[in-house]
């Protein structure tokens, strides 16, 4: 007899079988899922854009005999002493504590190789991160972990944090898990223990406070070190604006790709903008004050290549800083480690229970047995050559655009692909004119 | 004795003065004349120097101070002694928000009344008030001494770790996760001590001490209605 025919099972696009997992991971445990790195859901990004290149109207420079200039200074407004950097690509800030001494030493050695900064996070500076960070910014966070007056000093950039990307609004937990004895001294707390990071400083609020902080800072630095504040992807232009008001030397622009070492995954996926929709309101909030250029833009968040980097430029930044592809680069989700993220129920490149204290990879951990799987100098290489990859990449299309100086690429340069990334990014959709939403953000 | 009179001197001009001192320095006496509420006074000192600052100061004064001794005749604005490492600030008369917020060592002497959360995240400082403290003082304190020798206001200790609290009057209420706990011998030292350092006077046993219930230390769904 013959079957009758029926519908093939239909999974929900609303209840996905993702969704319903979640929902039956949240009903068996009570507590919300916890996990490290930025916005794993797809939103408009650099991907969505193309560059023009040259034509006609355009020249370009010839790829392997004429010079494209990638060198950035950072912190000319007010600073005695701006950091130069030889390449537009900085290392975000990431904490000792939720990386492992070996990882934060390898950050440093590469991005020394290749001639640009690095940045500590909470937790405070180790001596082995200043010693092999020649360029080395010193954050300054919330929870004012280990900060002291000498390490302001021996810092060469001071990043007032004032928000984060994979979490505007939120501060961090660095879970028990990962408190040895001397991430627990650093910080000045009991070993084992969850430590929170509070989410606004303890001895300021709003941008008028802001500003006396950032003169005292200066104060007690001598007016040396250039002072960065960086702000997670919530309300660019006004938090630009701001930032530049309280005296800010740069700006510093996380997007929601950001990553992050622990938070909620509902506060990652839902709250912030995507990086590309960050970067031109911020950039229009320097030119509205006519100070872009003169306060240096940072921007970080999911980037990953060096067409990110030009994109990010071309729109209007003076650099870019990872942190995630960084840690790729170092080794973190390598497929070598593969079994080992099995046993965790989890696979390379999908892996982000940093918190965990589990790395297999010997990154974002405190184990002492997993963190002698990194040998922080091939690290370093890596590092190095990963950077070099991204800096070509970037002068490539610099130079097939005609650009002598990566920081000569501009909006002009660029369309996009679909009616959102044109609308956020402020250049005409591919094959036509129309700017959607131009005249206010 | 130094004189520096800030209606003729630049505040950068001050500090450099101050921060330039070395620890061998035989000018160990300054008088700031004329400080008009200005902010970041007297800030990132690190010379066993006496500052005596003739008024009331802005923002932040003796921010990070290391063993300087700083004693201010008026009053203090928000963050005095901010992330203090050692030495001693004195105020004379009030202090506003924040005060010694985050220190990591020193003496501050409050001989008036404090604002809202001092003490917040103090990291080992010993902090004494004369006087009364307003809200949320000691949040998220991590160790150190907070003593009130008057009353502190709502949610004291909200959330606090390792750090000790002293109360000789009332509290409003206390935050989450901060108790009251048993007075011991070892406590009153420490008390009869920081009175005496701070020219307070009262006796370690009119105090009551306050601490952690360290019930919150690793994060439970259980104890989530508690934040």
């Amino acid at each position: 007899m013959e079957k009758t025919p029926q519908t093939l099972p239909r999974d929900s696009w609303t209840f996905s079988p993702g969704i319903n997992a979640e929902i039956r991971r949240a009903a068996a445990t009570g507590i919300y899922d916890i996990r490290g790195g930025g916005a794993k859901r797809r939103v408009p990004h650099f991907d969505d854009l193309l560059f023009l290149g040259a034509s006609i109207s355009r020249y370009p420079l010839e790829g392997y005999r004429e010079k494209c200039d990638t060198s950035v200074t950072l912190g000319t407004r007010f600073a005695k002493k701006p950091i130069e950097l030889k390449i537009p690509v900085t290392i975000a800030g990431m904490s000792f504590g939720a990386l492992s001494g070996p990882a934060k030493e390898a950050l440093g050695r590469g991005a020394t190789m290749a001639g640009t900064s690095t940045t500590t996070g909470d937790g405070g500076m180790t001596n082995e991160e200043r010693g092999h960070s020649e360029k080395l910014v010193y954050q300054y966070l919330p929870s004012r972990y280990g900060m002291n007056p000498d390490d302001l000093r021996r810092a060469d950039a001071i990043e007032i944090v004032v928000g984060q990307g994979a979490k505007p609004g939120g501060g961090g937990m660095l879970l028990g898990q990962k408190i040895t004895e001397r991430v627990a001294n650093m910080r000045n707390l009991p070993v084992g223990i969850d430590q929170r990071s509070a989410c606004r400083h303890p001895d300021w609020t709003g941008p008028d406070d802001l500003e006396i902080k950032i003169l005292e800072i200066r104060e007690i630095t001598g007016w040396e070190k250039p002072i960065y504040v960086k702000i997670g992807g919530a309300r660019p232009y006004y938090d630009t604006a701001l930032a530049v008001k309280a005296g800010a030397d740069v700006v510093v622009l996380d997007g929601m790709q950001g990553g992050t070492a622990a938070t909620q995954d509902v506060f990652i996926e839902h709250v912030g903008q995507p990086t590309l929709a960050c970067i031109r309101p911020a950039v229009k909030a320097l030119q509205d004050l006519g100070m872009h250029r003169k306060v240096q833009l940072v921007v970080s968040g999911g980037i990953r290549t060096g067409a990110d980097v030009a994109k990010a430029l071309a729109l209007g930044a003076d650099a870019v800083a990872i942190g995630t592809a960084a840690l790729i680069a170092l080794g973190e989700n390598d497929p070598k480690w593969g079994a080992e993220y099995t046993a965790l129920g989890t696979t390379a490149d999908a892996y982000d229970d940093w918190h965990e204290g589990r790395d297999p990879a010997g990154i974002t951990t405190q184990d002492p047995a997993l963190m002698q799987r990194l040998d922080p100098v091939e690290a370093a290489r890596r590092l190095r050559n990963y950077l070099a990859v991204l800096t070509l990449e970037c002068q490539t299309i610099a130079r097939a655009c005609g650009k002598s100086h990566v920081h000569n690429l501009e909006p002009e340069d660029l369309c996009a692909l679909t009616i959102e990334a044109a609308a956020m990014a402020g250049v005409p959709l591919a094959g036509t004119s129309w700017i959607p939403g131009q005249g206010g953000f | 004795m130094q004189t520096i009179d800030m209606a003729v001197t630049p505040l950068r001009d001050l500090n450099a003065t101050l921060q330039t001192q070395a620890g061998q320095t035989n000018q160990t006496a300054w008088v700031i004349e004329n400080p008009r509420g200005a902010h970041a006074l007297a800030v990132g000192l690190d010379a066993p120097i006496e500052v005596t600052v003739k008024g009331s100061t802005g923002y932040y004064c003796a921010g990070m101070n290391k063993q300087a001794t700083v004693h201010v005749t008026g009053s203090a604005g928000p963050g005095v002694a901010e992330n203090m490492m050692s030495g001693t600030v004195v105020i004379e008369g009030d202090a506003s928000q924040y005060a010694g917020a985050t220190g990591h060592g020193g003496l501050l002497v409050i001989k008036g009344n404090a604002a809202s959360r001092c003490g917040i995240s103090m990291k080992g400082i010993d902090i004494v008030v004369h006087g009364n403290v307003g809200h949320m003082s000691a949040f998220m304190a991590q160790s150190g001494n907070l003593v009130v020798c008057g009353d502190a206001g709502d949610a004291l200790g909200d959330s606090l770790y390792e750090a000790r609290l002293f109360v000789r009057g009332s509290v409003k209420s206390l935050g989450a996760d901060c108790i009251e706990k048993e007075m011991r011998p070892e406590h009153l030292e420490i008390l009869r001590d920081l009175l005496a350092r701070a020219g307070a006077e009262a006796r370690p046993e009119e105090f009551r001490r306050y601490g952690s219930a360290r019930q919150l230390y690793n994060f439970h769904v259980d104890h989530a209605g508690a934040y």
